[in-house]
Order: C-alpha cells, then structure tokens, then sequence
C-alpha cells in the first residue's frame, strides 16, 4: 500500500514547467531513489510534495499528490503546515546553511516536538538528547547548547536527520544530503538513514544524482530527465538490466566522488534548459541508440515487470 | 552609439523619463540662467518685498523685494556647479587614491583604508564643518569641504572594485606579460572599475546639493548677494510667518532635483545591473 | 562578553588618539596667529608675551598637543574667547539637550523604521510595500532644515501644536524629533526591508517552512532577527549622522545644543568651543559604534567568538 502517490504532476513556474507529468509511489518501509542530473526536477518534486512550491514562485498546475488518502495540490497552506515536519519532514542538501546560525541546535531540534507534539520544553530537550544519541552523536547533552558554527559538516547534517525525525514523520523527503560532505562522512549519513529506515518502518525518498548511493541504499529507483520520468524499477532490475539507455549511460558513469555535480562522464552534453526542452524525446538529441522516431514522438510509457519505462526503443508511440 | 541607445533605453522607463526631463530642465537653467530669469536676481526693491505669489512675480518676492523665481534659476546655477565641481573632484581624486591602493595593496593600502575607514564613520556634514572651520567661508571652501567629505566613499568602491578586479586572469597576464603598473591601473583596471564609480558619483551629486545647501543654510557658503538655494532659506527664516513661499520654492527646488538625481540614478543601477556591485562599499 | 566589549573599547584608543590629533592640529591650521584672535586691540607687546607663555605657544608643537591632551583628559578644554567661559561649562550645558534629542529620535527612528521596513517585507510587492517605500523614498531626499522649516510652518504656526522653537518644554522637542527621525526611518526601514528580502531566501528559513513553522513566526521571529543585524551595522555607524542631521535641526528649531553651539562658534571662530564640539561629536560617533558591536556581538554567537 503505498503511502505516497504522485501521479501525472506538472509544476509551472511563470510561464515555464519544469516538471512535466511524473508519476511514482513512495511505501512504507522502503527507500525510493529519485536520480537525475541537476535540472532534471528533482529537488522542485520535493518542494512540490512539501508543498513550498509558493515560496519559490511555482505551483502545482495539473495532476495530483496523494499522501495517505489526503490530496496534497488543492490543501490550503493552515492544513499543510500540520502536515509538514509532523507527517512529511526535509532533509536538506545544504547542512552548513539549513541551520539557523543564531540558534542553539538544539533549541532548533526541539522547536519540532513542541510544535508538532505540543511538548515541554524540558520534554521536547529529553526527547532531542534521545535522538541526538540514536543518531549517534557524541556527546549529546553538551552538543544540545551549541551553536551550529561549532559543529563539523556532518554532525550539523546528523542535526537536521534529528529535526527531521523530532516529531515522527512518515515521509522523510532528502533532498541530496549528501553532496555537500567529505566522501568518508558520505557513507555514514547514507548509513544512518538506511537504519533510520529499517528501524522505524517510514517511507524515504532519496533525491540524488550518484547511482553509487542508490546502489547503496535504495529499494526502487525513479530516474527523472529533464522534467520527466524515463524509467522507473527495482533497484536490482535497473542495475540487472536498465532499459533506457539514459539509465544505462547514469549507472555506466557511477561517478566518481571528487566530480562536480550535473556533469556525467560518458554522455555528452547536459540537461536541456527547461526554457527550450527538445521536441519528442527529450534525451534523443544525447542519446547514442537515437532514432528518427525519438526526433518527434513523445515516447509512451510502457510497462516491465516490476517497473516501467518510456522510450522508443521498447514498445508504442503516444 | 550604443551609449546613446543605452541611455534611451534608461529614458523611456517611467522612473528614468521623469527624472531626465527635470534634470534637463534643471541644467537647462543653471547654463542659461540670466537668459531664463525673468528679473535680475540682485535688483532690491523694499515697497516689493514680501510680495505674495502672483502673476508679476510668480513665486513672489523675497523680503529685500527680489524676484524669487529669478533667484531660484540663478540658485540653481550655484547649487548644480557647487555640487559638480565637488563630486568631480572628488571621484577623481578617490579613484587615483582607491586603484592604488587596491593595486599595490601592502602599508600604502592599510593607511589609506585607516584613514578612509576613519572618516567614513563621521557624517560628510561634520568633516564638512571641521574642513570649514580650517579654510574659512565661501564658495571654494564649501568645494573643498565636500569633496574631501566624499573622498572616502570613492576611495573605498574604487579599491573594493579594483581588488575584486586584480585576481582576475587577464589582468595577472597583463602584469606577468611586463605591463607598467600605469598602464594596468589605467587602460584595465579603471575602465572596469569606472562605471559603478560613476552612478555613485551621480547619486553622491544629489547629497552634494543637499550638503551646499545645509552649509548656505548656516551662513558658510556663498556669500550675498550670489543666489543659492540654502542660503535664501536662510534669510527667510525669519520670514516664516509673512512669507512662507520665500522657504518653500528653494526648498522644493533642492527637493525635485535631488529625488530625480536619484530615480535617475536607480534606473542607471537597474539598467546596469550594477546593484551588487555598488553594495560592496 | 565582557572580554569582547574591553577588546573593542582597546581598539579605540588608537581612533580617539588620532581623532584628537586631528582637532588639536585644527586649531594650528587656522590661518593667522591665534594669539590675535585672543588679544584685544592695543594690546602691548608685553601682554602679548604674557598669553603666548599662558597659552603654552612658545612650546614646540607635540609638547603643547602632549599639555592640551592632558587637560583634556581631566575635562579642561580650555576657554571661549568669545563667550570667555570655559568651553566645557559651555559643552555641559548644552550636551544634555543634544543628548535627548539625539536619543530620543535614535528610538524613533529604530523603532517606526524596523516596523514599516518589516511590514513592507512581509507584504512584498503590495501596494502597502510600493507606497510605505515612494514615501520613504521622497523623504530620505530631502534636505532635515527644509523639513523642519516646513514642519514649523505646518505644525508650529498653522495648527498651533506645538512651540515654533526653543527648550522650554517636552512639547518643544517633538517637532525636532520628528525632522531629525524621518530621515533614520527612511534608512532603517530600507535597510529592514532588503535585508528581511534577502534572509528570506536563505536555505535555514526554507527549512523552517519545512518544519511547519507559520509564516508570521519564521518573518518576525527569525528573518528580522538576522534582519537586525545590518540594520544594528548602519544604525551604529549612522549615528554620527543622526548628530550630523541634529546639528542643522537644532539651529532651525533654535534649540541649544552642540549642534547650534558648533555653527555658531564656526561662524564667530571661536576655535576653542568648535575643537570641544567636535571632539564631543567625535567620541559620539566612536561610543555608537562601540554600542553597535557590543549588541551585534550579543546577537550573534559567531561574532562573540571573533570567527566573523
């Protein structure tokens, strides 16, 4: 049963609509990968659930967002705010900026449960100190009075894994959590929130663009290009056999750690700019296996085994 | 040409158009001052004085009976060529000053910044007065007076640009290339540095204006009976009671050309795309 | 804290030590002997001598900045020679005026400008934030002696509300004020408001939407909280200039004060009273500065522990 499910969503910022029609179910239990280049909308399908697509001039224009039986696009911001950091929490990409840098951290950690679960102050400290130390942040009780300058990159971004936690969400949306941090503090994060997982049966969905984290840590993965999803499977199935070469091309060029983020080795050219997408398929123009079709129709999507998919290659036209 | 295109383009934005058509007027009356006034602005007449506005005066007469429209023309003769001189004096100076010292950096660049940041701290009004107090009175003192007392704001963009500038590839290839200094200061450093040193230079103008006429206003300017815009509000304090326009026409004068110097000057900023850029200072 | 506040007090002493050098070297610039401007006409050859050994002239230059720095610092800032009083008796009588009116318009316009810069944040774009700036906007450009003539004329002599000039009552100081705090509002309030812009867009407070914070909440509690801080930068270094603005408003409004004391011992060169007048200014501007490093620091962790 899935607990998230995104289906046919576009989102029109002004004039433009970066993301076009993409579908995808998060379940409990279970981490979902959503890989693309940078451009490619993933980050906006994550303002979008949270529903802070206002804050940056877009909005959801067609399709819907079903969390748990509750239709997400037409809820008015009051109710949303209930359900955000209390249901639905963000891991951010940025640790050293996602902190306000005046604040105690953990004065910031306990603003959720007191909020969210109406705690004491002193109820809301105990309970932040609890988590701090889940998490496995050393020294915990001291660390709750500092200030987030203090702290190394890591155990700031282990600080915003404990506020998304605060209050028990089902969702937890991370938005590349990683790629601001050391390779070797890398692995721990992404370790720490497979076990946040496991432990606590919530849904994660894991926005990156390293198909090494996915390998890592991911039960099904969703590929997004330029707005779109080109395909979408079991993360065994993808890695056995990826059927678009897109995904192909993503997993050929697992990359390496030190490379800068929307460059791939291995396919040449980047993501198109939403302000001119290519007509038909929107990867042809970069794609090694083109073929006249892809010029001009929109591929369909078409069903796998436990997946899907949306190119030429493999089956019907739109 | 495209110079010309660029500013036509500034002219037509509502804010830019407005502001150039008061500034043309405003200059257009400073150059042909004793062509416009419609009296000679020294002629005293006391069975006129005081006399209200009207269709022989039309902004009435001051309280020696002078014509106070012609005044203001001529007023703004001293005000626009007062204020010019100062801030011209002063970009140029601050520019030498500021590209120096961000160029050779070192102990000739920390004593400019200490001096610099030490009078950046005190309003323009009192270094103004302190210059005063050592040169005296009259027109040439206010000159000086201001354009030591915006020295410091020049300095300090020109060096933040400059410095902003020096790491730059094509200059460090220029310099490893056995350029003088004098030729990297003045044909790549300063044309790049120079346009937001401009616009600050412009809205500086407009402060200028108001600055010449606080110090006209306390009596330490141009000396009677050469017309400028403070110090006519300075005589008419008196009159405040019988003759309100006496203070009201300068003023308003001051006001329209210096909130136009800075719309002008915010649409510059915008067409240039330069806000972040004079932020720096 | 305490240890901030003392190292900053020590970085002044370098700034005063220059500022006082510059007000002693004032006097030495003047064209003409200050001896004549002292001397009362006819005066002999031997009276003249009797001054020049009174006043320390015939001492070289550091030696007399040395005696003239040391009275200083005990409160003697010698004599007006045209008032012929002592210029600090002078300087107590008239700083507690200035005082008043440049704290209480430092309150107006901290107060009033930090309101209408915030709400002009929040309501961006709204026809409330395009008319409260075009507001400002006209007011910061024009000149505080027209605006306090203007507010004379309307306030003082049409509708009779408060007295035309003078330090007679409480009332008296509104007017000034007034002329003196709308310019303050004017930069406070654009400073408010392009900072809140600015904060708002930071990746913490897009956190802080995240985590169900109310808007209200996150604009007033955090994004003008880190708004304060360029405001508490321009408001420490302006208040040389919210003195400068008082300078020209209290000779308008006829009111004593440094200010009126200043322009007027500049127009009759009575040095001696505009050296103590600048030197009071001076150590103004340097305190307020001081003040606003001391309240940033407390603001702001990051800067208590010198890393900013």
């Amino acid at each position: 049963m899935a607990l998230l499910t995104v289906s046919n969503l576009c989102v029109s910022i002004g004039s433009l609509s970066p993301l076009d029609g993409v579908s995808f179910e998060a379940r409990k239990g279970e981490i979902l990968g959503l890989v693309g280049e940078s451009g490619s909308g993933k980050s906006l399908t994550a303002m979008a659930i949270m529903g802070l697509l206002r804050r940056i001039g877009g909005r959801a224009s067609t399709g819907s967002i079903l969390f748990d039986g509750q239709e997400l696009t037409t809820l008015a911001e009051p109710a949303y705010r209930q359900l955000r950091g209390k249901r639905i929490a963000l891991i951010s990409q940025n640790p050293m900026t996602s902190l306000d840098p005046l604040v105690r951290i953990g004065a910031q950690i306990d603003q959720v449960s007191r909020l969210h679960l109406g705690l004491s102050k002193p109820a809301a400290k105990a309970r932040s100190i609890d988590l701090m130390q889940q998490l496995r942040i050393p020294d915990a009780t001291t660390l709750h009075g500092a200030y987030p300058h203090q702290l190394s990159g890591g155990m700031k971004q282990r600080i915003v894994i404990a506020m998304a936690l605060a209050a028990d969400p089902d969702l937890i949306i991370a938005d590349e959590p990683t790629t601001a941090l050391d390779v070797t503090i890398q692995a721990q994060i992404i370790q720490i929130m497979v076990d946040m997982v496991r432990d606590r049966g919530l849904a994660l969905i894991l926005i990156t663009h390293d198909m090494g984290v996915v390998a890592q840590a991911c039960d099904r993965v969703v590929v997004l290009y330029a707005g779109r999803v080109a395909e979408t499977d079991t993360t065994e199935a993808i890695f056995a056999a990826s059927h678009h070469p897109y995904t192909a091309s993503l997993i050929g060029c697992i990359p390496a750690h030190d490379q800068a983020e929307g460059t791939l080795l291995g396919i040449p050219g980047t993501v198109p700019s939403v302000l001119g997408y290519p007509a038909g398929c929107r990867f042809h123009p970069r794609c090694a296996r083109v073929m006249d079709v892809c010029r001009t129709q929109i591929p369909a999507i078409v069903a796998l085994p436990t997946g899907s998919v949306a190119c030429h290659l493999h089956g019907g036209t739109a | 040409m495209s110079m010309l295109r660029f500013l036509s383009g500034v002219v037509r934005t509502p804010r830019g158009g407005a502001s150039a058509v008061v500034l043309v007027l405003v200059v257009i009356c400073a150059l042909f001052a004793p062509l416009l006034a419609p009296y000679n602005y020294a002629i005293q007449s006391l069975p006129g004085a005081n006399t209200p506005p009207g269709a022989a005066h039309w902004m009435g007469t001051d309280e020696f009976g002078r014509d106070l429209m012609s005044r203001i023309i001529h007023g703004a003769r001293t005000s626009l060529s007062v204020a010019l001189t100062a801030i011209s004096i002063s970009v140029v100076a601050g520019m030498t000053l500021g590209a120096m010292a961000g160029y050779f950096g070192g102990l000739f660049d920390r004593v400019v910044t200490a001096v610099v940041d030490l009078t950046w701290s005190f309003p323009e009004i009192l270094i103004a007065l302190l210059l005063i107090a050592i040169i005296g009175t009259g027109t040439e003192s206010i000159i000086i007076a201001i354009s030591i007392a915006y020295l410091a704001q020049f300095t300090r963009l020109t060096r933040a640009q400059v410095m902003a500038l020096r790491t730059e590839t094509y200059i460090e290839a220029t310099v490893n290339l056995g350029a003088g200094h004098a030729h990297v200061i003045f044909r790549h450093l300063l044309p790049n540095a120079i346009t937001p040193v401009i616009v600050a230079g412009m809205l500086a103008t407009g402060d200028a204006i108001i600055l010449e006429a606080t110090l006209g206003f306390f009596g330490l300017g141009a000396q009677p009976p050469t017309p400028s815009w403070g110090s006519m509000m300075s005589s008419g304090t008196a009159q405040i009671f019988i003759a309100p326009w006496i203070i009201l026409f300068p003023g308003a004068a001051i006001a329209l050309t210096v909130i136009s110097i800075n719309l002008f000057g915010d649409a510059l900023i915008d067409a240039l795309d330069i806000r972040n850029r004079l932020r720096e200072v | 804290m305490l240890l901030f506040t003392v190292k900053r007090l020590l970085l002044l002493i370098p700034v005063f030590l220059a500022i006082s050098v510059v007000i002693f070297m004032l006097v030495q610039l003047v064209p003409g002997d200050p001896i004549d401007n002292i001397l009362r006409v006819g005066a002999s050859a031997a009276e003249r001598e009797a001054l020049v050994a009174r006043y320390g002239l015939d001492q070289p230059l550091w030696a007399q900045y040395v005696n003239w720095f040391g009275k200083m610092m005990q409160g003697d800032l010698g004599d007006a020679i045209i008032l012929r009083r002592p210029v600090a008796d002078l300087i107590a009588l008239n700083l507690p005026h200035s005082l008043a009116l440049g704290s209480l318009a430092l309150v107006f316009s901290t107060v009033v400008g930090i309101t209408t810069g915030a709400l002009a944040a929040i309501f961006r774009d709204t026809w409330f934030d395009r008319g409260v700036m075009t507001v400002i906007l006209l007011g910061s450009t024009v000149p505080s002696f027209w605006l306090a003539l203007l507010m004379i004329m309307l306030f003082a002599v049409t509708l009779g509300w408060f007295p035309v000039s003078g330090a007679r009552s409480a009332s008296a100081l509104v007017l000034p004020v007034l002329t003196i705090g709308l310019g303050g509002v004017a930069l406070v309030a654009r400073v408010t408001r392009v900072a809140m812009m600015d904060i708002a867009r930071r990746d913490f407070v897009m956190m802080l939407h995240a985590k169900g914070v109310s808007r209200w909440r996150i604009e007033l509690g955090s994004v003008l909280r880190h708004a304060l801080m360029p405001v508490v930068t321009i408001l420490s270094l302006r208040i040389g200039w919210i003195l400068g603005g008082a300078v020209a408003v209290e000779f308008v409004f006829a009111r004593p004060g440094l200010g009126s004391l200043l322009i007027t011992s500049l127009n009759q060169r009575d040095y001696p009273v505009v050296q103590g007048c600048l030197l009071m200014l001076a150590i103004a501007v340097m305190l307020g500065t001081l003040l606003g490093d001391i309240v940033q620091a407390a603001m702001d962790p990051r800067i208590r522990e010198g890393m900013k």
